[in-house]
């Protein structure tokens, strides 16, 4: 369906029910506004899930070890993560949460330097400028403005760059959220709006959050089309914003995206899940994995083998133990790095602290 | 340069100056803000702008102060450089956020990969006659910040130079703007360039004690070392002009020589800027200082109604009244006794 064939309330208004490709048991379920992609694509989705929960996982682990102070998991978002950062161009920016390591290594930022933040070495461990990918934004939703500023500026510029900001369902409540759609919207800015909606804001949850029908009617008011989809369809995911992103490069303005999905596994290492949420509802959803469902569709499909699946399992295995080898190495820290990156230069009170904190380390050492 | 270039301007009409001599030789920097466009601005310091350079340069955003500070830190991110308007600084508050967590922290968060050469404009301060939310002191809130550079000119000439330098500047700046020195008139040399975006300026040269002060409080601080005079008291008078970084070595020359110092402004003195200078001078110059530093502020009250202003606002009698009690000996001994 082409835009001038919808009326002003049809196309802003997202779906009732998320759309999607293939269902939870692996079936395929064509929709006519979504292209299903390409047999290769679809296979680098599922290679980037495997390896995005190796990574998780391993990355758990290190905060067992005590050598990650802190590691929100993104385990059963993974076709969210992995979907909407396989449909962006090199050229493209991603501007990610705490909570999207997963796609910021995916993006193609070495695993050790992402995990810099939460290992407390430096708050964004790489250069924002080498993969295209902003820091990781602690603050809910502040990063969302960011993205539209960088997509305006590269309208400005006449570059064909468009942002894809990820955010989770509790930052739609955030005042931030709202200005930066708006802004985006009037703009016609080149902006993706993500939002991951995995059922809880630590433990709020989502009919506590809002009380919109989805989160996706966040996006009509603001006058910008509005898709729910199925966050756990890798396939589905990767095509929505695959549109999105060539609506906004073609200069048509932002698009939101709820993609529906579920945090398996706590906030972070240091909550416990079980005080507000049900066993049986982490079961259920258990049974709508995102990983096993491609792996369904993939191999009835004849496109997926237990020796490309051994291969498949083997690289995430050696990643994850090339990722732990190196995070076992004790960082050695410059405490005079405190005051290099305040200002262009040090002020002459930085300065002066500067020799005040190298003096005490000296006399410490004596 | 010749002094034939030397124009008279206001102190808003030289801030205007100054944007348009940026747009027109830095394509990078843009203006945008709420009522920037189209209008020029409340106090006129975008008229015309946008007609001149387009509205992709200058243009109207809408009306969300966090908004346009996070919006602008993306443009910097992507290599403009923004100048953006708080129309009013209480209405800055809701971009606090923005400004405090990532537009004075992302360079550092980033070990230097970010630069963000961003200059918030903030009309500041009283003595306008403005009802509520439209007349804080705001600055100590950003001062206290890392990252952020903080000034503010009290002549037009300054005006014109300082907001140059701001924009020129790779930190971010945020551009307090005396709301009630906007109309006062002088020459502006636009080929001038400052000792310096961080250094203090001595505005007039004294002897017995130093007055220290900035922004919307200079006008009457000088008024003050004038009327200081002619009861017998020679006041030497700084002009702060940068508040973060703060200029220690010009101010403790000058009370190492005057031994002697009473900071000035308008903001609330508890934990206001004043504070700093006093623990600065105290801990650089108290062997040099002959009675403790004093402070001449505002009241510690939220921002009083328009018609009540005038006594929240410190004048010249009240400074006067600061200088008289810093201990002067009145039976000093004659020249050449002990």
């Amino acid at each position: 369906m082409t835009t001038t064939e919808r009326t002003a309330a049809s196309y802003f208004l997202p779906s009732d029910e998320p759309l999607g490709l293939v269902t939870a048991d692996g079936t395929p379920t064509p929709d006519p506004a979504l292209a299903m992609p390409a047999d290769d694509v679809l296979l680098r989705l599922y290679r980037g899930m495997v390896s995005g929960r190796r990574f998780d996982t391993q990355a758990t682990a290190l905060t067992k070890q005590g050598r990650l102070a802190v590691y929100p998991s993104a385990r059963g978002q993974e076709a969210a993560e992995i979907g909407s950062i396989l449909a962006l161009r090199p050229q493209d920016w991603l501007f990610p949460t705490y909570r999207d390591s997963m796609a910021v290594v995916a993006r193609g930022v070495d695993p050790v330097e992402v995990l810099t933040l939460l290992r407390g070495d430096w708050h964004c461990g790489y250069d924002p400028y080498r993969a295209n990918v902003a820091p990781q934004c602690t603050p809910l939703a502040t990063n969302t403005l960011h993205a539209v500023g960088f997509a305006h500026a590269a309208r400005v510029k006449g570059e064909d760059t468009v942002s894809l900001v990820l955010v989770g369902d509790g930052a739609t409540s955030e005042g931030d959220t709202h200005e930066a759609l708006n802004f985006a919207a009037v703009w016609k800015a080149p902006v993706v709006f993500l939002v991951q909606n995995n059922g809880y804001a630590i433990s709020v949850p989502l009919e506590k959050q809002t009380a919109a029908p989805s989160l996706a009617y966040k996006g009509v008011g603001y006058g910008m089309p509005s898709v729910l989809v199925d966050g756990n369809d890798a396939a589905a995911v990767h095509a929505v914003v695959e549109q999105a992103v060539a609506r906004a490069a073609a200069g048509e303005g932002p698009t939101l995206i709820e993609a529906v999905t579920y945090r398996m596994e706590s906030h972070t290492n240091a909550d416990d899940a079980t005080r507000y949420r049900e066993k049986a509802e982490v079961e259920q959803w258990l049974t709508r994995d995102p990983i096993s469902r491609l792996k369904q569709y993939l191999t009835d499909r004849g496109l997926l083998d237990d020796k490309a699946q051994q291969e498949i399992d083997a690289r995430a295995e050696e990643e994850a133990a090339a990722l732990r080898e190196r995070m076992n190495v004790d960082t050695e820290l410059d405490p005079a790095d405190l005051f290099r990156h305040v200002y262009a230069e040090p002020t002459a009170a930085l300065r002066q602290q500067a020799a005040e904190l190298a003096h005490e380390n000296t006399e410490d050492q004596a | 340069m010749t002094a034939t270039l030397d124009t008279t301007l206001s102190l808003a009409g030289a801030l205007n100056r100054a944007l348009a001599d940026a747009l027109a030789e830095d394509e990078r920097v843009l203006i945008f803000g709420e009522d920037v466009g189209t209008l020029g601005g409340v106090f006129r310091v975008t008229d015309g702008l946008a007609a001149r350079f387009g509205d992709t340069r200058v243009f109207d955003s809408p009306l969300a102060e966090s908004g346009i500070v996070g919006t602008a830190i993306g443009m910097a991110m992507n290599g403009l450089r923004p100048v953006i308007e708080m129309q009013f600084d209480a209405f800055a508050y809701p971009a606090f956020e923005q400004i405090t967590s990532h537009l004075a922290k992302l360079r550092n968060r980033t070990k230097g990969q970010v630069e963000l050469p961003v200059v918030i404009r903030v009309p500041y301060g009283g003595g306008i006659g403005g009802v509520e939310h439209h007349c804080d002191s705001s600055e100590v809130y950003y001062t206290h910040t890392a990252g952020l550079r903080v000034v503010t000119p009290a002549t037009p000439d300054d005006a014109y130079t300082l907001l140059r330098e701001a924009i020129d500047s790779p930190d971010p700046v945020i551009f307090l703007e005396p709301k009630r020195r906007y109309w006062e008139k002088g020459t502006v040399d636009p080929q001038r360039r400052s000792p310096g975006l961080d250094k203090a300026v001595i505005r007039r040269e004294g002897t017995d004690v130093t007055l220290i002060s900035y922004g919307g409080a200079l006008g009457t601080t000088l008024e003050a070392a004038e009327a200081a005079a002619e009861e017998g008291y020679s006041a030497e008078v700084i002009d702060l002009r940068s508040l973060a970084p703060f200029d220690l070595e010009t101010v403790a020359a000058s009370v190492r020589r005057t031994g002697r110092a009473v900071v000035v402004h308008e903001a609330s003195r508890f934990c206001g800027y004043g504070a700093e200078v006093a623990a600065q001078l105290s801990e650089h110059c108290f062997h040099y200082l002959e009675a403790p530093v004093l402070r001449v502020a505002g009241f510690d009250i939220p921002y009083p109604a328009p018609n009540l202003e005038q006594h929240h606002l410190p004048g010249v009698d009240r400074i006067l009244d600061a200088i008289e009690r810093l201990q002067w000996d009145d039976a000093a001994p004659l020249d050449g006794e002990k």
